[in-house]
């Protein structure tokens, strides 16, 4: 039963977070499990993360450097670190959604600006999330709303918000979106000091009026002089949103969906869960925070187990917990930033508008090798924290253990993973390659961890660790 | 103004029921897709310099007449495709003008999907060259039948039971390559090996990391030859587009039975900033291309290799004042050897009465025809299971290679 607990809660944060140091996961497993629902979904009651030392490791982290990469090993940081995981994994879920790149701006103030702005709404209500979005320069850059103007429309902005960002394909028409673009015509952006020789400091968001098409505008049925305001208003209490963002949810915290193309013509695969999400949107008038409540309470989330590809920021994050290193500053977070690009996810810039394809997209040979060769390399030195407390967990019981019993400690260990008998069975052969583990003699403690180690790189190289 | 260029250059275009000759060829017929991804402006690619509507619709992006590289007396590359023109006036280059399908989709995602499947009614899971790997290698005994070169496979080789290789860094390329001892990393593959054995009842996912770890495996294998055979006079550009093109050139010149190739250029999605990115985009493309050919002629292995540059859609006629929206009405290129060169199909009609949308050029020849005409005439494969049906074939090769 307790270990029941133990599972379910390992899970609640996978989902809800990066995974969790055993310490960590026992602390949460012995509060009863809506108390700790509430608390991830009200992260303003735990503390910020503390980044001074941060910053003074990193000082490409300063206002005007313009340096993506160590922005990354930052957002990294704080999926380890911070006290409030479901802080970061929504503003990654949200990043998800209204994907934007840095590629095309090469800017890196805005970006990050972009991903607070995610960080800071994720839990808030939709309609707040979809303005910031709105407003947010590196996404009217990368859309071009910049370039949509009264006297010619651009409705590159005005297609995704709907196509991508809001309902989906197949709930409106051309016509609308014509008209959601000249809602958005002065929605633009300043950058107050000038790039060189200063450097990339932060745009910000600016309405031009004398560049705003006052037309009537008909959208979805609805006429009126429109502004973008009234645009996102219509939008955020469509039934078509409800279900549009309920996908979402459902494919990045339950299970693995079909990807967004899909879904215009593709049933869910569990139109129960999406029913029930959809309600708590209508219900909550878009509120995010209640929705993820109900999410997070519901049976379909808790059977849910390992019923999802990680993408690859999670699977690194993961691995970093597991691993037990950054727990404070140190050298070496930029290189979390290149494995995840070569994984096929560089953060801060989505392939394209559309985001990431998901779930088993991620893996390919190419990607799956990235990501066994990046879990094995943080693993296999025992030296660090998280083999250690392993081995602590095993030299525990006192007494030689059975190449069985170490499998299944290692398995509890590092999940607790469910793995399938072929993947037993070989962990099994390799823990009996020395005979029982002993811990007596220094010759003896040395062997058994190396032969933890082994395990270990084993395991995370496994098929079922692939999955969250 | 209307039908320009039906009078220009050749129109080489048959009906499907060619012979398929079925003459003994020692090396095997290799397709190599080089994907633009973003929507390449076909009408700034190969442009119509005698128009006055592309210069009235295009009063910011339009070419000045001055710059371009003209090839007939109505049409002329982008100044910045000079290595195009070369190949072109070589007669290595096939033009696939207007090419499209009907309710051309503006969504990247959805246009691009579409080209992926061959399916533009339904969502199709099948990637039309993972059909061809399953009907070239239906026992899945090459893991390196298909590779592609870049982040990610790409949909067009995705398909159940099929395993296409997808290298990101062809000179690191292989499992737990972190374990330094040699014996202690054989040791642990045969671990790996038995975790990854397929076994009933696991599940589409499971198994399908099954089958993609052990294509690695034997992939990795044969793959970490290639490098060290390559050697070639030829340098490429320092772009992404190069870097994949010389990668495919040490693949393929290391003959281990490659059949199809696949890499992909992106950016091209330029509704802001159109002229300069444009202009850097095609250099980057057109000289990677020039110099894989080159380096094929020197290794000797271009005889047998054909390649096809596509993208998911052409732009909108008029610019935005900027750059251009998502358009209808492509074009693509079919670069080889054996190819015959010149201009095929039609190109679309810039008369305003004409247009789609009323702002979108109409295409005039089906993407699914040109993949038939690749399929059938050079890759020697029955087209319609692969492409969903028949239709109009080109016939860009020249006669002697047809009926591979």
């Amino acid at each position: 039963m307790a270990n029941d607990r133990l599972a379910l809660t390992a899970h609640l944060l996978r989902r809800a977070g990066f995974g969790a140091t055993r310490d960590e996961l026992e602390a949460y497993a012995a509060r009863p499990y809506e108390e700790v629902v509430d608390e991830l979904v009200h992260p303003e009651r735990m503390p910020e993360i503390d980044e001074d030392v941060l910053r003074r490791y990193y000082p490409h982290l300063g206002a005007n450097q313009d340096n993506p990469n160590s922005w990354n090993g930052r957002w990294f940081y704080r999926m380890v670190n911070s006290k409030r995981p479901l802080e970061e994994k929504m503003a990654l879920f949200w990043h998800h959604v209204f994907a934007t790149g840095w590629t095309k701006s090469e800017h890196t103030p805005t970006m990050v600006d972009h991903v607070e702005m995610l960080r800071t709404n994720g839990l808030g209500n939709f309609r707040s999330l979809l303005l910031g979005i709105s407003r947010d320069p590196a996404m009217i850059y990368w859309l071009d709303n910049n370039e949509n103007h009264a006297r010619s429309i651009n409705e590159n902005y005005g297609r995704e918000i709907l196509e991508l960002f809001s309902m989906g394909i197949g709930n409106y028409t051309e016509t609308d979106i014509k008209n959601v673009a000249r809602a958005f015509t002065g929605w633009t952006f300043e950058q107050p000091i000038p790039l060189y020789p200063f450097g990339h400091f932060k745009s910000h968001f600016v309405y031009k009026p004398e560049d705003h098409d006052e037309g009537e505008k008909t959208f979805l049925g609805e006429t009126g002089n429109f502004n973008g305001e009234d645009i996102i208003d219509i939008i955020a209490r469509q039934e078509a949103t409800a279900r549009f963002v309920s996908r979402h949810l459902y494919n990045f915290f339950v299970a693995d969906e079909a990807q967004v193309p899909a879904w215009s013509v593709q049933e869910p695969v569990d139109p129960e869960a999406i029913a029930t999400l959809v309600k708590a949107y209508v219900d909550s008038d878009a509120d995010m925070r209640t929705v993820m409540t109900v999410l997070f309470n519901s049976d379909f989330f808790k059977a849910a187990r390992y019923q999802r590809v990680k993408c690859p920021a999670e699977f690194i994050a993961g691995v970093i917990k597991l691993s037990g290193t950054h727990r404070d500053v140190q050298p070496g977070l930029v290189a979390f930033d290149s494995a995840s690009r070569v994984m096929g996810q560089t953060l801060m810039d989505p392939p394209t508008v559309e985001g990431w394809h998901t779930g088993k997209e991620w893996v390919d040979g190419g990607t799956l090798t990235e990501r066994i060769n990046f879990a094995v390399s943080q693993v296999m030195d025992v030296t660090k924290p998280g083999p250690q407390a392993m081995i602590r967990k095993l030299s525990d019981f006192g007494r030689p253990l059975k190449p069985e019993e170490v499998v299944d400690s290692v398995l509890d260990f590092v999940g607790p993973l469910e793995v399938r008998p072929e993947t037993r069975e070989a962990l099994v052969e390799l823990a009996a390659t020395g005979g029982d583990l002993r811990f007596g003699s220094d010759d003896e403690r040395q062997k058994s961890e190396e032969r933890v180690g082994r395990l270990l790189t084993l395991t995370v190289a496994s098929r079922e660790y692939q999955f969250a | 103004m209307a039908a320009l260029t039906r009078q220009e250059g050749r129109h080489h275009m048959a009906t499907n029921g060619h012979t398929n000759g079925h003459a003994a060829k020692k090396k095997e017929p290799v397709l190599v897709v080089v994907q633009l991804s973003g929507g390449n402006d076909f009408m700034n690619t190969v442009i119509p310099f005698t128009e006055g509507i592309y210069y009235d619709q295009r009063p910011l992006v339009a070419v000045p007449e001055k710059n371009v590289l003209p090839f007939t007396d109505t049409l002329a590359f982008h100044p910045a495709a000079k290595p195009l023109l070369d190949m072109y006036q070589a007669g290595n280059v096939a033009i696939v003008q207007g090419i499209g399908y009907e309710n051309s989709s503006r969504s990247h995602f959805r246009a691009m999907d579409i080209w992926h499947t061959c399916e533009p009614l339904k969502i199709a899971t099948e990637g039309w060259l993972a059909k061809v790997v399953k009907l070239i290698d239906p026992d899945d005994t090459n893991p390196l039948t298909a590779v592609s070169f870049g982040r990610g496979l790409p949909r067009a080789l995705a398909a159940p039971g099929v395993t296409a290789t997808s290298v990101d860094n062809l000179d690191n390329y292989g499992l737990l390559n972190s374990i330094e001892v040699a014996e202690r990393r054989a040791e642990d593959l045969q671990f790996f090996k038995r975790m990854y054995t397929p076994a009933i009842g696991t599940g589409i996912v499971l198994d399908y990391l099954s089958q993609t770890g052990n294509g690695v495996l034997t992939g990795a294998e044969m793959l970490q030859e290639a490098p060290k055979r390559y050697t070639s006079t030829v340098e490429y550009p320092s772009n992404s587009i190069g870097k994949s093109l010389r990668d495919v050139a040490r693949v393929h010149t290391a003959n281990l039975g490659t059949r199809i190739f696949y890499t992909q250029h992106g950016g091209y999605d330029y509704h802001a900033q159109e002229v300069p990115s444009h202009t850097r985009l095609l250099g980057e493309l057109t000289t990677s291309l020039s110099a894989f050919m080159q380096d094929l002629r020197e290794h000797d292995a271009a005889d047998n290799v054909t390649v096809l540059v596509f993208t998911e859609f052409g732009r909108r006629i008029k610019d935005n004042g900027s750059g251009t929206d998502h358009g209808s009405g492509g074009g693509a290129f079919i670069i080889g050897d054996n190819v015959q060169g010149g201009l095929y199909s039609e190109y679309p009609s810039l008369e305003p009465s004409q247009w789609l949308n009323g702002e979108d050029l109409r295409h005039t020849f089906d993407f699914r025809g040109v993949y038939a005409t690749l399929l059938e005439q050079w890759m020697g494969i029955d087209a319609p299971a692969i492409v969903g049906g028949t239709y109009e074939q080109l016939q860009p090769f020249k006669p002697a290679t047809v009926g591979v």
